[in-house]
């Protein structure tokens, strides 16, 4: 056995890069992110026949080697760093069947860097659809490479392809055509220069730094110092280099490739003429919209309770079969508790995501980018800002990250800005527990006013994110050049692999990502809950047994009162108490108090922590949500989560920025910790604000 | 003409694309000197277009498009 072969997935974004990656590796992947920037990393190992193994890594989709991202210029990065531990041995290159001419492009540019490269051509199965024949040998000869042709929707050539890159060492690896005749003086002089160095990969360092503003490549860094054409020389180098490469594809593919536009179908104009409309277009995404709430409301209710109700009884179970002490109480009062709050919440965020990967999947995200866009100028933002924002009600963190395809730094800025007013799943166990104590059931036309409630948050959510764009898009003095192009990709069925594998992907991050934050608080709430100091709590059991004397109660009630009574005066008690103040013109006391400010690190601890703090105050066994029914307001008296005290609260974790990761990716996106200092602070005190003027009202 | 005035259902060729305004990734989708474009959809407010470029789906606000100059080929 042989080592393992580095094999780098390169392509135009919308080729089946993904699919061909997925073909590969199946469930032998994993996604991390590049080492100090935010984009994420996807690499497996694959099997190959003979027992050789491949370590497969997924590139960000990017249509040229010029890149003008971060994401693009990972791939440069990397192909121009022989000493990378990635650095590919062999470079697959994906294309689309129907738009081979244009990515084809990338692999003229990835052959001039004299990489091996192999060129699969996905998607062969629409080719008699499309009316397409290849020419497959006089392809491989003219482009100098060897071709898979693969289809992953029928599963097709994907062992044809590991075969190819068993035999990577037989792949030629000359250029197959001559960008430098483009300037033969310019090029003939960098030549000279620098003689040991590949000439392509000279030019790309150079125009790197008019496209990106960026090198770190110290083996080849004085190649910068190279100034004899100006910005706008180089630029004007880039495009007629641009169109030289086209000549040769079209060249190449006049022989190569045949399309028989007769027996061509084309869906995607029909099925644009309905979902691009300028009124059909708009009611079917509301329709869609609309749906995937009701969906998620519905479908993830039964599975929750279920959950919700397994916990407990696994923490009552727990507590009777193990001996009393610090440890037990431990585990079935913090750890359990804590650990149901996170798995409370999968399969919501699986449906969300679920839905999310469809719309991407299918092409139809784009279609919503092309009718969004005039209204989103309007706001200062872009067409693009909708795919954000629509991301952002899985999570803040991704869609900030998504922001990067926006080419105008205001409107990018202004999209990150905002996006956090989203609700993203983090919120929705606390809206769904609140929705649950204090709006009735019951339905109207066939709608259950508990989704209505979670569609009109989600509303009022964009609302925010819209009305304060608009805000920041007078506030901000920011001059930046706009361009805006997207493509739109065919509709496609999306592949139930790809589905599949991205909600597990994103559950899994989210259950062990924001899952450590909440069972770390939960251990530390339990300590602060069950420990206090002074003689209130130590001897507790004494002073109340005294102040009940005469009251005859139960011993279940008497335990009850001595349970509360520590509570009140553990350190958590008294952290509460200390905070009450500020918050009971909100309706809130102290316990959720508690909740609140623990929640500052992520939303979703809410939930857990008043399940801690409840489990701790009762020995009995039942649900957070019955527990949280049976609270009584100390001052107003009735039940503390009523009407007025759960709208001001919905309100206050709509607007409130409590995600210390968003924070965290903010700061590393915008490169300043003033924006998101500017955004905790401002959402936080609307959030306040807001909250105080509903529970004023309402009470 | 530019780009921008290109009517539904139109076919034009592209005869010069500005090379200060127009930034390289859209000379790299296709959308070249010599190449055709059909204008598939428009949005309200006919911004963003939604065009054909030699076989490339793409949408274009009309403030890039008023930097490609076009020729009407059928009407």
């Amino acid at each position: 056995m042989g080592k393992q072969i580095n094999v780098a997935l390169i392509g135009n974004p919308n080729t089946g890069k993904t699919s061909v990656f997925n073909a590969l590796t199946g469930l032998n992947q994993k996604v991390g992110n590049y080492p100090g920037i935010t984009v994420e990393k996807k690499e497996g190992i694959c099997k190959l026949p003979r027992g050789v193994k491949a370590h497969i890594i997924d590139l960000p989709g990017t249509y040229s080697l010029n890149a003008s991202s971060l994401d693009e210029n990972v791939v440069i990065e990397l192909l121009l760093n022989k000493n990378d531990k990635d650095f590919p041995d062999v470079a697959v290159v994906v294309s689309d069947v129907e738009h081979l001419k244009r990515n084809l492009l990338l692999f003229t540019q990835i052959k001039d860097l004299e990489i091996p490269c192999i060129l699969v051509i996905n998607m062969s199965d629409r080719m008699a659809y499309k009316g397409i024949t290849l020419d497959i040998p006089y392809l491989e000869k003219q482009l100098n490479t060897k071709i898979a042709l693969v289809s992953t929707r029928k599963n097709n050539g994907i062992s044809e392809l590991k075969e190819l890159i068993t035999n990577f060492k037989e792949l030629s690896t000359e250029p197959c055509m001559n960008a430098s005749s483009i300037d033969e003086t310019y090029f003939n002089n960098l030549r000279k220069a620098f003689p040991n160095q590949l000439l392509y990969k000279l030019w790309l360092v150079i125009t790197q730094d008019v496209n990106f503003g960026k090198t770190d490549r110290k083996t080849i860094e004085y190649v910068t110092n190279f100034k004899t054409k100006t910005k706008a020389d180089l630029k004007r180098l880039q495009q007629k280099e641009t169109i030289k490469r086209y000549q040769f594809i079209n060249d190449t593919l006049k022989e190569g490739q045949t399309i028989d536009l007769k027996s061509a179908k084309d869906l995607r104009i029909k099925l644009d003429r309905i979902l691009t409309h300028k009124v059909w277009g708009y009611l079917i995404f509301g329709i869609i919209l609309l749906t995937i709430f009701q969906a998620i409301y519905d479908w993830s209710s039964v599975p929750m309770d279920f959950i919700d109700e397994s916990f407990a009884s696994l923490s009552e179970w727990t507590k009777s079969i193990l001996p009393q002490g610090a440890f037990t109480s431990l585990l079935a009062e913090g750890i359990i508790p804590g650990l149901g709050g996170i798995v409370i919440f999968i399969p919501q965020i699986a449906f969300l995501f679920l839905f999310i990967s469809i719309l991407e999947e299918s092409g139809y995200m784009s279609r919503v980018v092309f009718l969004m866009d005039r209204i989103m100028r309007r706001f200062g933002l872009s067409g693009k800002s909708v795919v954000p924002l629509i991301s952002g009600t899985a999570c803040a963190i991704p869609a900030i990250m998504a922001t990067r395809n926006i080419e105008s730094w205001k409107e990018r800025l202004i999209t990150i800005l905002v996006t956090p007013f989203t609700t993203c799943s983090a919120r929705l166990p606390v809206y769904l527990i609140i929705i649950a104590l204090v709006i009735p059931e019951g339905r109207i036309l066939g709608l259950s006013y508990q989704a209505l409630t979670l569609m009109l948050l989600y509303l009022i959510g964009f609302g925010a994110a819209v009305g304060s764009a608009w805000v920041l898009n007078k506030v901000l003095k920011i001059r930046s050049k706009t361009f805006f192009v997207v493509e739109m990709p065919n509709y496609k069925v999306p592949l139930i692999k790809n589905v599949a594998l991205t909600v597990l992907e994103k559950t899994k991050a989210f259950v062990f990502g924001a899952g450590k934050i909440i069972l770390a608080i939960s251990i530390i709430l339990w300590f602060l809950a069950s420990y206090g100091p002074g003689n209130d709590f130590n001897n507790a059991e004494e002073i109340v047994t005294e102040q009940y004397a005469s009251n005859n109660l139960s011993d279940e009630e008497l335990q009850q009162k001595i349970a509360s009574h520590k509570l009140e005066h553990s350190f958590i008690g008294i952290t509460g108490r200390a905070i009450e103040p500020a918050i009971r013109p909100l309706g809130y006391d102290w316990k959720i108090g508690i909740a609140i400010v623990s929640s500052f690190a992520a939303r979703e601890v809410f939930v857990g922590t008043l399940a801690t703090i409840y489990s701790v105050g009762s020995d009995e066994e039942e649900t957070i949500k019955n527990r949280m029914a049976g609270e009584v307001n100390p001052i107003l008296g009735g039940p503390l989560f009523n009407f007025a005290s759960g709208i001001s609260l919905l309100l206050f974790y709509a607007f409130a920025m409590q995600c210390m990761s968003t924070l965290a990716i903010v700061k590393r996106e915008t490169n300043s910790w003033k924006w998101p200092l500017y955004q905790l602070v401002v959402m936080s005190s609307f959030a306040y604000i807001v909250a105080l003027i509903a529970f004023q009202i309402l009470k | 003409m530019t780009l921008a005035d290109l009517k539904r259902g139109e076919q034009g060729i592209i005869k010069d694309v500005s090379s200060i305004h127009i930034p390289l990734k859209l000379l790299e989708m296709g959308c070249l000197p010599g190449n055709t474009v059909e204008l598939v959809q428009v949005a309200p407010f006919a911004d963003p277009m939604y065009l054909n470029i030699n076989g490339t789906h793409l949408a274009l606000r009309k403030e890039t498009a008023i930097h490609i100059t076009i020729e009407i080929v059928n009407g």
